[in-house]
């Protein structure tokens, strides 16, 4: 009787520039397609970003970079998930960066990011995959390592 | 299991995700850690939408971690029952402890399963009691009764109001307001809120006493954190007055009773279930009742007198493992 889990995403927006228009509207796209989604805000660092990502133990993480940090941001965020056991969160997102650099950041094992403009049903459509293949190919989620 | 008791992060967090999804590992799980629960102290807090209180415990978290408290938090938002999705945005307001490992903070949405939140919130609760943390805080938006029981399950809850919370207190549910032992009204800095004071005074008049407390009505500023010693005094305050007449053990009882309740029902339900037999029978008693040849209520016993047969003949009870 153990119902689905609903995808658990957890959508921030690093750095230090002004707004969170865009990240509220990826968090409102992303509830909409039946996902439960953390919003953490704006200014978060990747070890606060990755301290949320442990203690909500989310499926993904998407990150709004918009202030060219992102080849600091994507990389040191994966950097600590691997570090603390997290290797198994899809980290993605967008923002305004070159063709070069999301290659760049793929290479490092972050998933597809999407620039400005993107359709959002590409990206809901993404992480749901990404999500169905896992599921297929583990044991599952919430499992508990430990237990 | 020892990881989570040696206070890892990652291994709480997942050991919730069990409790949340309602996996069957979880009877094993918490079964493991019954030994380390109780000793956390748990507080509700509850009240209308936007009323503030995800940064009335940001507040509080600051002021327990000053005094050298840790801090577990269970925020509950609710699910759309459209969508199955989410919007968990309590977090944004508690973010002030950012890096410290003295503050965890997890986010549950309801799920839409009735009276199972109060059942995996409280499990929830067990976890974060179980981790060490010496104050668990569960916050939940105080509209409907379920969400209420969940502020119930705590030791003390605070109903947390604000000036324009007007509207909101005239239609409130008795529940909410019997559901207080210590009212907030926030957002103090704005018009109003005197007015939000006497009228939560003059309800408290109107109503019958429960018992020697009295439920205080304080003011905050949960923004500039003003008031929130005087909060954690009336809890404290609370917690003796309760001590002195035996309210908390009587409490603990009252909720270990109803969980007990629960979980029995829970494991047969899912044990039930879990046979494919049942479905099998399931399906032959609708299309009997659906043909006039059974009652609905008849066929159900029916159905659950054949699993407890089945269920005997595997060797007794399931054990719900
Ligand atoms: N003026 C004023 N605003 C406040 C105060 N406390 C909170 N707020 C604001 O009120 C809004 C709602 O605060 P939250 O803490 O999110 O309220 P909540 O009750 O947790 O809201 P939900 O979880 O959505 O029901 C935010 O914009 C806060 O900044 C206060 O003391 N004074
Ligand atoms: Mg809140």
């Amino acid at each position: 009787m153990t119902e689905a889990r609903p995808i658990r995403v957890l959508v921030a927006k690093p750095g230090l520039d002004g707004h969170d228009r865009g990240a509220r509207v990826v968090a409102s796209a992303l509830r909409d397609a039946g996902m439960e989604v953390i919003y953490g805000g704006l200014w978060l660092s990747p070890e606060e970003i990755v301290t949320i990502a442990e203690q909500e133990d989310v499926d993904v993480i998407g990150l709004s970079s918009m202030n060219n940090a992102h080849m600091t941001v994507f990389p040191r965020t994966l950097e600590l998930l691997r570090e603390r056991g997290l290797g198994d969160v899809l980290l993605t997102g967008g923002g305004i960066m070159t063709a070069e650099d999301m290659e760049a950041l793929g290479r490092m094992g972050v998933g597809r990011l999407f620039g400005p403009g993107s359709d959002m049903d590409a990206f809901v459509e993404y992480i749901r995959r990404w999500c169905e293949t896992r599921a297929r190919g583990t044991e599952g989620r919430g499992t508990c390592p430990t237990a | 299991m020892q990881r989570l008791l040696a206070g890892e992060a990652r291994a709480a967090g997942r050991v919730i995700s069990l409790i949340e999804d309602r996996r069957p590992e979880r009877f094993a799980v918490l079964g493991a850690l019954a030994g380390r629960v109780g000793r956390a102290e748990r507080l509700g807090v509850t009240g209308p939408p936007g009323a503030g209180k995800s940064t009335l415990i940001n507040a509080m978290t600051r002021a327990l971690r000053a005094a050298g408290r840790t801090v577990g938090v269970v925020a509950v938002d609710p699910t759309s029952p459209y969508t199955g999705g989410a919007l968990l945005g309590d977090r944004v307001r508690m973010g002030e402890s950012g890096l410290d490992a003295g503050v965890f903070i997890r986010s549950m949405a309801t799920r839409g399963a009735l009276g199972g939140l109060a059942r995996a919130a409280e499990e929830a609760c067990d976890v974060l009691d179980a981790y060490g943390r010496d104050v668990v805080v569960i916050e939940t938006v105080g509209v409907g009764q379920s969400e209420v029981d969940v502020a119930r399950a705590a030791d003390c809850t605070l109903v947390v109001l604000s000036p324009e919370s007007g509207d909101q207190v005239q239609a409130m549910k008795a529940g909410l307001m019997e559901a207080a032992d210590v009212f907030v009204v926030n957002k103090a800095d704005r018009e109003g809120a005197d007015r939000m004071v006497a009228q939560v005074e003059e309800m408290l008049h109107l109503r019958a006493r429960r018992g020697a407390w009295e439920p205080p009505v304080l003011r905050s500023v949960a923004l500039k954190g003003e008031g929130v010693e005087a909060i954690l005094e009336a809890v404290a305050r609370h917690r003796r007055s309760e001590e002195e007449r035996g309210g908390l053990a009587a409490r603990r009882r009252g909720r270990l009773l109803a969980r007990l309740r629960a979980a029995v029902e829970e494991i047969h339900r899912e044990a039930i279930w879990a046979d494919p037999g049942s479905a099998l029978a399931l399906e032959g008693a609708a299309d009997r009742v659906a043909s006039g040849g059974a009652d609905l209520y008849g066929a159900a016993a029916g159905l659950f007198r054949s699993w407890l047969r089945r269920a005997a003949g595997l060797g007794g009870p399931p054990r719900g493992e």
